[in-house]
């Protein structure tokens, strides 16, 4: 894949208005905004389809839970902020009255992972994989790009269940085309290669398939598969990945819990493998331009190939 | 009109087995659900639209017990009611019951929302209400919630959206009994309220007012007839109550909370229920 010649599309307004489309088209599905609608974009909603607008304002311990009162009078909520408060502010209710009862209320976490638009640690989201995937009936999920976040709301809207989606806030490479089917609980291969294997979610595999590229300049041949679930985690897709005898992980999120940590339990069980994890360290990132915070937090392209470099002496 | 007769044995047949079933599991709550348990009783067998036979039926009033260390009352007052049986009361916090130490919504069907963790019920009570609004449903919802649990701030995040939504078919009733698990001591051991100026704080938060005796089945169900005439806004019931109320020894101590009644303590309490009336069981 040649990145110069590929188009990017912000996942937002992607996001936003395959949600509208949903939200118009199906007579039970409403959105519920905490206030943050000009960043998460579903002001578009608001504008286009006020009925099925909700406001909550700034608290979302209430919003999740109305969203559970909501479910259970037959209305699908989708509840929308930024990734670090639905994770942590309304990790409770989530927890007690969503993901026990398994209410069919959608969870969108904008503005997730380390590039979050000069926000700082308080905005970014470096938990979130880990606390949602650690929750008995969560589904959760992270597109790469525009076309599969638009697959992923309508799949959404037709499962009966919660789930979490992960979203980014900026601009990413278009890697799907548009007969793209996403299918939950599978990865999908997107570079073949026989040398390593680097495992990625999210917008981070845009990166993957970048350094995927660079290795193949030094004649190093990845498989770059990319797993849009990450729970429940495609156990299959991850053991024939290994064939290559080496991984690299990679994920705009603390390397504790997140998707290393899933691909990790899946191998030390079936197909023990040398992993190397690509992730933020245990540390507190900061607010600054995107470069400068993938460089500084270890998690970019570079990185990615750094640890490939090291994971093959493994071998 | 007002059955207080009929109320009156059911509430207190929903004491006796409360008493028993802590005494006979080992643990649960007594102070709490006793002072629930009038109110619990007249929203059931008087002002509900509710049938046990359909515990699943789309336009059912809906009840939800955001104070949900008071299930084990609930569950009494369901017995009573005929969701379950008598026996099914004594499994409890056992294994595989459907009677959890919190209600638990996937457990026992006619359990609205699971609770348990403090502020939480109000706001799913508060998306009921608002769903029936949204879906042209005339069902309407009631929330019990405790005054300890009106320190969480979820509970005000609650309150702001539900005048916002001007949900005249919610009515949240407060078990005000003046006490919470341990609480502010005082000099003498006793205890400061869990809450203040509560008629002042729901005013301002926009909600119609109600302020009763909590233990009257008059006041109780004429005030719950009187909030269906409240329009555009949600009502607030604050019912003045006893924790502990029907027990002398536990009435307003603290320590009820959560304690369990020995086998003498047992003994005592259904003697002194026994002279209020009930059935024998």
């Amino acid at each position: 894949m040649n990145f110069s010649q590929v188009k990017s599309v912000s996942m937002r307004d992607t996001f936003s208005e395959t949600l509208l489309d949903v939200a118009k088209t199906d007579p039970k599905v409403y959105v519920l905004d905490g206030d943050l609608a000009t960043s998460t974009k579903i002001d578009n909603i608001s504008v286009q389809c006020s009925e099925k607008f909700l406001q909550m304002g700034i608290a979302e311990q209430n919003m999740l839970s109305v969203a559970a009162g909501l479910a259970t009078v037959g209305i699908q909520p989708w509840a929308v902020t930024f990734a670090a408060f639905m994770s942590k502010r309304a990790l409770d209710q989530i927890q007690v009255q969503i993901a026990q009862p398994k209410l069919d209320v959608k969870m969108i976490g904008g503005y997730s992972g380390l590039l979050t638009g000069l926000t700082g640690k308080s905005h970014q989201a470096l938990e979130d994989i880990a606390i949602f995937r650690s929750l008995a009936n969560m589904i959760v999920l992270a597109p790469a790009d525009a076309v599969e976040t638009a697959e992923i709301i309508k799949w959404a809207n037709l499962y009966h269940g919660p789930v979490y989606i992960r979203l980014a806030r900026d601009n990413y490479p278009i890697l799907f085309d548009a007969n793209y089917k996403f299918e939950i609980g599978k990865g999908v291969i997107l570079n073949k290669g026989s040398d390593v294997t680097i495992i990625s979610t999210g917008t981070a595999t845009s990166r993957s398939l970048e350094a995927a590229n660079i290795l193949k300049q030094r004649n190093i041949s990845a498989t770059v598969l990319h797993l849009p679930t990450i729970k429940p985690i495609d156990r299959e897709a991850i053991i024939q990945a290994a064939s290559t005898g080496a991984i690299v992980t990679i994920e705009e999120h603390s390397i504790y819990g997140g998707l290393g940590s899933s691909v990790a339990e899946v191998l030390v069980n079936s197909i023990p493998t040398p992993v190397e994890f690509v992730g933020v360290k245990d540390r507190n990132s900061e607010s600054a331009n995107n470069d400068d915070l993938l460089n500084k937090y270890e998690i970019s392209i570079n990185h990615i190939v750094s640890a490939a470099l090291k994971v093959l002496l493994r071998k | 009109m007002t059955n207080n007769k009929l109320l009156k044995l059911k509430a207190t047949n929903a004491r006796k087995n409360l008493l028993k079933v802590v005494n006979y599991a080992g643990a649960g709550h007594i102070g709490g659900p006793l002072s629930a348990i009038d109110i619990l009783t007249t929203l059931y067998f008087h002002e509900m639209n509710v049938d046990p036979s359909d515990p699943k039926a789309p336009n059912r009033d809906r009840f939800v017990l955001s104070k949900g260390h008071s299930a084990i009352g609930l569950y009494c007052v369901l017995a009573e009611k005929g969701y379950l049986e008598y026996k099914e009361l004594f499994t409890f916090d056992s294994i595989d019951s459907r009677l959890q130490g919190h209600p638990d919504m996937n457990a026992l069907p006619c359990i609205e929302m699971s609770t348990g963790s403090l502020g939480q019920g109000i706001s799913a009570a508060v998306g009921m209400a608002l769903g029936a609004k949204l879906k042209n449903e005339d069902f309407r919802v009631y929330c019990m919630i405790g005054d300890g649990e009106s320190q969480e701030g979820q509970v005000w995040e609650a309150a702001f959206i539900a005048e916002k939504y001007k949900l005249d078919n919610l009515v949240v009733i407060i078990d005000y009994n003046k006490l919470q698990q341990y609480g502010w001591p005082t000099i003498d051991n006793h205890r400061l309220a869990p809450n203040d100026n509560l008629e002042e704080k729901w005013t301002a938060f926009g909600w119609h007012v109600f302020r009763i005796d909590g233990h009257s089945y008059d006041e109780i169900s004429k005030t719950l007839s009187e909030a269906k005439t409240i329009k555009g806004k949600p009502s607030i019931i604050i019912a003045d109550t006893i924790k502990g109320k029907g027990i002398s020894f536990m009435e307003g101590n603290y320590l009820w909370h959560s304690k369990v009644p020995s086998d003498e303590e047992l003994a005592t309490a259904l003697e002194e229920l026994n002279t209020i009336g009930g059935v024998e069981q």
